[in-house]
């Protein structure tokens, strides 16, 4: 009886102390830790990647190209640690033809440089992974695709990913975006399935898949690349879902787009919405600044 | 900082275009291949089946497979002839008799393997052609989406179906079947590919009929493997011997892959990775994954062939690749399973991406000594305007839940789906590569190809192609190689092994060339090629010996037999 009343009480506690720790870490390791379960989960269960020539190749791409950029820069070599994790996110998500190990390296150099080349005001306006999957997809539609599945389908893998990753989005404070862009999406694309006449399951179906797990954990709430004020945040992540609403339907209406809008219509509505935020964002914000009058 | 940027951004737009490198050779392949489907008297054209209108939303999906080729003699007379499937109740299965002159004729109706599409008793999938009884004639295993059919070669003349006196009547949606010898007893022994699990297609009583993962399904039907009794019956021994795979197996193929002396299954499967089935001693089989894990994928078919001259069976497995969408890549599988115990992908470049490719098969139309490769692709050509790509990309990724059931599906309408593709004619060039030579050669058609088989039609030293397209017309393609190159054929008997001696190996020796091949029992998907093996030896003009190595065990050494040729070999009786 004593121990049963106390169980849950020192469960509590436990939970209560592992949320302290999870609170005490760098935000950054939190996410790489989470995008490194993904890829160990991914190739242990489904080998997703086949050979390790993919993941080597991205991660020292991507190191490499940030330590020469950021000396170049900066005078010093900064923290690798968001370079890793564009490295990995490049091998989950970049399907090349025929197994070729260019657009790990091009992808790595195009996802590290646009940090250094498109910025405002010290900030760069697009995130690295976001920014280099779009560029393949639409610069080499012929030889590149991205990640659409090799999850597996699976519920368990989906609920594993989800739960790590709301922890972690709750911590690193972003779990609003990542709830206000997947209810948008829900409700988004369920009244253009019913605005169009069609069934709403497809619709909403690709929210289950992985391209979208990596989506709404490592893209849309980056925090390098969102604004900073919270109510912000929620109406650039509706307007993100808007917008893929928007390519969703000319896709429907078989408007003659190029084939990365049907392909990644999620990583082409963050690539064309979320710097134009971030700009407005970063010019409200500096009215005044020295640095950059 | 800006220069790597647009640098990466430039290159990436020049390598979109394809490799950086010229080819200098593919203008000389070596080879033509001329469509003379007409001139040979062949005008068979498939009929895709129609299913319970539950599922008519993604009907050209799932009625999408059928077209199917098979070599065979069945009237002994030296020339191949050739059987086609159709699938739609009514419309009749073809058998065209090879009169010897460049010309067929039609026999299908007459010898009674025309008639087989009707209702409650399924539409046929493909045929699978070998002597079961050893009694010198070829039978036919008939598989469908629905019930398995045998018939016995009565006299070269006439078929008779032993279906239910084999204890073969049994319900399969089955793409594929092929014949091998499991046990060594000389008997032909029949395993059988399941798609869908048995439900009746025309009756379901669910719509949840469709895989439950597009990369691990497991929930397809259950492959059989029916062992010959030697008393014109088959017994089910698939639980037995541990080779039940329900992973919506498309396609087998079987050869000594380990080089034990029993014969493997190589499996490729949709939705799912390839297996490997290792026969342990014709006592069981163990499943072993041998490095085929990697990327699971949709395979769509699997041949085999010496791709580099090693000695050694090869595989090739077909795959799915969509410009912009999905690359899953094509696998050129080296066969390292004696030394390594498992196989090692080498497909890059062109030979990865052959669109949405189905059936393909190894064979030296050049007879240079090296194998070339033939791939066929095409899934639904509709629409020319409308595109199912977008509507899949929706649901690939998904959970299980949004595809298992076909009625959640977006539905098709009349769009294509990876229609409208040009075959691939792979031109083997050792370690620079393969390169596609299709264009160059004379293959230009758009058809939906399925199945395709090799066979020297003409008994003159060239390998010819035939090919069953899906809802079309089948087409031949004559082979004309350069005439400079030498050839040599051997049509095989066996004895002690099954009489049409498939799964014999076979390897030639020729001064630096030594190539591996074996006496198909089926392979690609849905086909089957002629059962004499076909060696080009480019300049060479003589063999220094063949090694054969027949289901049986026995090993027999054939020196210096006369080129460019048929040789016939006859297994030893002790």
């Amino acid at each position: 009886m004593t121990d049963a009343t106390h169980a849950p009480a020192a469960g509590s506690n436990a939970l209560t102390r592992s949320w302290g720790w999870i609170r005490t870490l760098d935000a950054r390791y939190l996410i790489a830790f989470l995008i490194t379960l993904v890829l160990v989960a991914a190739q242990l269960r489904y080998h997703m990647f086949g050979s390790y020539d993919r993941l080597l190749l991205a991660l020292a791409v991507c190191m490499a190209t940030e330590a020469i950029l950021s000396g170049f820069d900066r005078g010093r070599v900064v923290n690798l640690l968001s370079a890793y994790i564009s490295g990995i996110s490049l091998t989950l998500l970049v399907k090349p033809q025929g197994g070729a190990l260019w657009p790990f390296v091009l992808g790595g150099i195009l996802a590290i440089s646009s940090k250094y080349v498109l910025r405002y005001r010290d900030n760069h306006l697009w995130n690295p992974t976001n920014f280099a999957v779009t560029a393949l997809l639409l610069a080499a539609p012929e030889r590149v695709s991205v990640l659409s599945h090799q999850f597996g389908n699976d519920l368990t893998t989906n609920l594993v990913i989800w739960g790590f990753g709301l922890v972690i989005a709750a911590r690193v404070g972003v779990l609003h975006i990542t709830l206000t862009y997947v209810a948008s999406f829900l409700l988004l694309n369920g009244l253009r399935a019913l605005a169009l006449g069609q069934a709403v399951m497809p619709e909403i179906a690709p929210i289950t898949g992985p391209m979208y797990q990596l989506f709404v954990f490592f893209m849309i709430t980056d925090p390098r690349t969102v604004v900073r004020e919270r109510r912000h945040q929620i109406v650039v992540a509706v307007v993100i879902a808007m917008m893929e609403t928007l390519i969703r339907f000319a896709s429907d209406m078989a408007w003659p787009l190029p084939t990365a809008f049907n392909v990644a219509p999620a990583f082409l509505a963050l690539a064309l919405v979320g710097p134009i935020a971030k700009w407005l964002d970063l010019r409200a914000g500096f009215p005044n600044n020295p640095r950059h009058a | 900082m800006a220069v790597p940027f647009l640098a990466a951004i430039l290159l990436a737009m020049r390598l979109n275009r394809g490799p950086i490198r010229t080819v200098a050779d593919a203008a000389r392949p070596g080879f033509v291949l001329r469509d003379e489907t007409a001139r040979a008297g062949i005008a068979f054209t498939h009929r895709r089946p129609t299913f319970d209108p539950r599922i008519a939303g993604i009907e050209p999906h799932v009625a999408a497979l059928g077209a199917s080729v098979s070599v065979t003699d069945f009237d002994g007379d030296d020339w191949p002839d050739l059987y086609f499937t159709n699938s739609r109740f009514g419309a009749p299965n073809a058998l065209y008799r090879n009169r010897g002159d460049g010309t067929f004729e039609e026999v299908g109706g007459t010898v009674g393997l025309a008639d087989l599409n009707r209702a409650g008793e399924g539409v046929s999938m493909g045929a699978v052609w070998g002597d079961f009884d050893n009694d010198g004639r070829e039978d036919v295993a008939v598989y469908r989406y629905g019930f398995l059919s045998l018939f016995r070669n009565v006299d070269g003349r006439r078929f008779e179906d032993v279906t239910a006196g084999a204890g073969l009547r049994r319900w399969v949606n089955s793409n594929g079947a092929i014949w091998l010898d499991y046990d060594r007893d000389g008997l032909l022994d029949l395993y059988v590919t399941a798609y869908f699990r048995d439900v009746d297609l025309w009756h379901l009583t669910t719509t949840r009929i469709m895989h439950d993962s597009f990369e691990f399904a497991t929930n397809g039907g259950t492959n059989l493997l029916f062992h010959n009794l030697g008393d014109g019956k088959f017994e089910d021994v698939t639980d037995r011997m541990g080779v039940g795979s329900t992973r919506w197996t498309m396609a087998a193929a079987s050869a000594d892959f380990n080089d034990d002396g029993w014969p493997d299954i190589y499996l490729a499967n949709d939705y799912g990775p390839e297996e490997l089935y290792l026969n342990d001693g014709g006592r069981r089989f163990i499943l072993t994954t041998a490095g085929l894990e990697s990327e699971s994928k949709s395979g769509m078919s699997v041949t085999l062939g010496d791709a580099f001259n090693r000695g050694r069976l090869d595989a090739f497995v077909t795959n799915i690749s969509e410009r912009g969408y999905l690359f899953q890549n094509n696998n050129l599988r080296l066969n390292q399973m004696p030394e390594a115990g498992r196989f090692r992908n080498v497909a890059e470049g062109e030979i990865a991406d052959a669109g949405w490719a189905w059936g393909a098969q190894f064979g030296d139309f050049n007879n240079d000594g090296a194998n070339e490769l033939f791939v066929v692709n095409g899934f639904i050509s509709a629409n020319r305007d409308k595109n199912y790509w977008y509507s899949m990309s929706k649901i690939a990724g998904a959970n299980a839940r949004f595809f298992e059931d076909a009625a959640t599906w977006p539905p098709f309408g009349d769009a294509s789906l990876s229609g409208y593709e040009r075959s691939r004619v792979y031109l083997n060039r050792g370690l620079a590569g393969w390169i596609d030579v299709a264009a160059t050669v004379g293959v230009t058609d758009l058809y939906d190809g399925r199945a395709v088989a090799l066979a020297d039609l003409s008994n003159r030293g060239a390998l010819d192609v035939i090919v069953a397209n899906q809802n079309q017309p089948a087409v031949l393609y004559r082979s004309y190689p350069d005439s400079a190159n030498h050839w040599i054929a051997l049509k095989l008997v066996g004895t002690r092994s099954n009489r049409s001696a498939i799964g014999a190996e076979v390897v030639l020796e020729s001064g630096d060339l030594t190539q591996r091949r074996i006496v198909d029992g089926g392979s690609g998907f849905a086909s089957q090629n002629d059962r004499r093996v076909h060696f080009g030896l480019g300049s060479r003009e003589w063999v220094d010996r063949v090694i054969i190595r027949w289901p049986s065990g026995t090993r027999q050494v054939v020196m210096r037999p006369p080129i460019d040729g048929f040789v016939t070999v006859t297994e030893p009786e002790r």
